[in-house]
């Protein structure tokens, strides 16, 4: 039962402010590390696996209390390689010794982890992750989800208690992706610190009961999924919507409940409608248009990328 | 200090295919000038000496030392693999430490023993230049691949750099600027030469023996200790 406590920290790149303030402990089970590209989720994995100083605040990993029961003091992980005994790494980039086979290169690893028996960590991590069959080949050969799961044995093959993985289901085709879900779920089973970043609610959803969402280098929601999704799916949607009879169609929209503003956009020619309740809102719409013999031109969510998905559980 | 695993990955990377060859090239070329010259002039000290100095201890050990220092890290930190490295309960100082030694010996191996057959073609070893100039080579080699590595380990455009200074500083500058001569390495590995040739022989280094000696010490122990240094506050470029 490993514990990685994020305290306070900020990450700045000259001017720019990657990770902005941010508090969290990363606990057992799996936990989902969720923000659009360029939120600051890499910037942060970097600092928890070692491989950037924080600008400002800490963190630590705290390991499991010892066989005599007693608490073993948190300690920082930047300049601190011992911290790498509980550590396993999955990165997000490609490079890693393209020249080896499969087996060559989990052994290295293995042996780079002074392992009493190197072999056999190596062998039984390769077949966790169900790549026996290609490992004397060369890592060059690989497919994108092989090297995945490549470097998911590298990771495991010294039983590590965190698991760090940047971006891992990037790439790979739905059976891997279903694959490496099943193994990172039953990690979290056993009790390790799992954690993963991702770009894509869905995988998220399917995977973490625990999620962490960033968006701009802030920490914009954390805590159990179901609640974060509800407030996805409850924030105003906004439609672009246009029609034979904009005003027209506008009057009907605004008495129904469902709508809490609309505004005619006199340059585009259309309607912009904020609408509250999305289910009754998208029957609605076209029944009202049909009583009133109005055609219906555009009907076009304005807001339905993650980006405004996000911005808006920051403003939650 | 000496970790086997890093040791053995390093090789690897540094005698894949297309490295190798440029390693061979370079000696082979010595090599055959070599047999030319002794072909066309029969045997002579002062070519001799013209040709290890000018030559071989001027451009050959520092290209050599070049790819073999730059290589032995550069590129694992382009590609992001050093990861692996790194995020492993091994110190940090014994990564360097195991991939100088691999550096030195690779250019050791691809420097110094073809000086010394060359100098064996060229006069049959005659008043010791041979073995002298190979002797040079082999410890120009540690402080090279210090000096190598540690820029391995600092810049991405490691290899440019090295060239630039192996061309024209060592090679141009190091060879005709009086005052440039003492902080080249060639001029201490020269001192080397000239303290193992014959009295008689045409070895001259602008730089003392002891003199030559300690700067070679320095440059390779703080070149080493800056490097293990770089290599534990090494960031990762996030790919945001």
């Amino acid at each position: 039962m490993t514990t990685i406590h994020i305290d306070r920290v900020s990450r700045w790149f000259g001017n720019v402010v990657a990770v902005n303030d941010i508090t969290m402990d990363i606990g057992p089970g799996v936990t989902g590390l969720l923000g659009p590209n360029g939120a600051g989720k890499s910037t942060l994995i970097h600092m928890m696996g070692g491989f950037l100083a924080p600008s400002n605040g800490s963190v630590t990993l705290e390991p499991s209390p010892g066989p005599d029961g007693r608490p073993v003091t948190a300690a920082p992980i930047w300049r601190n390689e011992d911290s790498y005994r509980h550590i396993g790494l999955v990165p997000e980039r490609e490079g890693m010794y393209d020249f080896l086979t499969g087996h060559e290169f989990v052994l290295a690893n293995a042996e780079l982890h002074g392992l009493p028996d190197p072999r056999a960590a190596a062998a039984e991590a390769l077949a966790t992750v169900e790549m026996e069959y290609a490992q004397d080949r060369r890592i060059s050969t690989y497919s994108k989800g092989m090297r995945q799961r490549v470097k998911m044995a590298s990771a495991l093959v010294h039983h590590p208690s965190v698991l760090l993985l940047d971006e891992p289901f990037n790439g790979m085709d739905p059976r891997q992706r279903m694959h490496l879900m099943e193994l990172l779920r039953k990690m979290g089973d056993e009790g390790r610190t799992v954690l993963f970043s991702s770009h894509i609610l869905e995988e998220v959803e399917q995977l973490a009961s625990h999620i962490e969402v960033i968006v701009a280098g802030r920490h914009a929601a954390s805590g159990d999924f179901r609640k974060i999704r509800r407030l996805m799916t409850d924030r105003p949607h906004r439609y672009l919507v246009r029609s034979s009879d904009d005003r027209r169609l506008a009057a009907a929209l605004i008495a129904d409940a469902s709508t809490a503003g609309i505004e005619v956009d006199q340059a585009e020619g259309a309607l912009r409608i904020q609408a509250v309740d999305f289910t009754r809102f998208t029957t609605l719409l076209p029944r009202l248009a049909r009583e009133h013999g109005i055609r219906l031109y555009t009907v076009s969510p304005s807001d339905e990328s993650l980006e405004s998905v996000f911005s808006y559980l920051v403003a939650a | 200090m000496y970790n086997p695993t890093v040791a053995r990955l390093t090789c690897r990377a540094l005698l894949g295919r297309r490295r190798a060859l440029i390693l061979c090239a370079l000696p082979a070329l010595l090599l055959v000038v070599a047999a030319v010259v002794r072909a066309m002039n029969g045997a002579d000290d002062a070519v001799t000496s013209e040709l290890l100095g000018g030559f071989a201890l001027a451009t050959l050990v520092p290209l050599i030392g070049v790819i073999a220092g730059t290589g032995a890290i550069g590129p694992e930190i382009d590609d992001g693999s050093v990861v692996y490295l790194l995020s492993k309960p091994v110190s940090r100082t014994s990564v360097i430490v195991t991939k100088l030694l691999v550096a030195t010996g690779t250019t050791a191996v691809f420097s110094a023993i073809p000086v010394l057959i060359a100098g064996f073609i060229l006069n049959g070893n005659s008043q010791q230049l041979a073995v002298a100039y190979a002797l040079a080579a082999a410890v120009g080699s540690i402080a090279y691949s210090a000096l190598f590595l540690l820029l391995g380990t600092v810049s991405r455009h490691a290899v440019v750099i090295g060239l630039v200074y192996a061309l024209i500083w060592e090679a141009l500058i190091g060879s005709l600027v009086p005052g440039a001569k003492t902080l080249s390495v060639q001029q201490w590995a020269l001192a080397l030469a000239e303290k193992v040739a014959g009295s008689s022989a045409d070895v001259n280094s602008s730089v003392g023996l002891v003199a030559a000696l300690v700067l070679i010490v320095v440059v390779t122990v703080g070149g080493t200790l800056f490097a293990g240094q770089k290599l534990r506050t090494l960031t990762l470029a996030g790919e945001e």
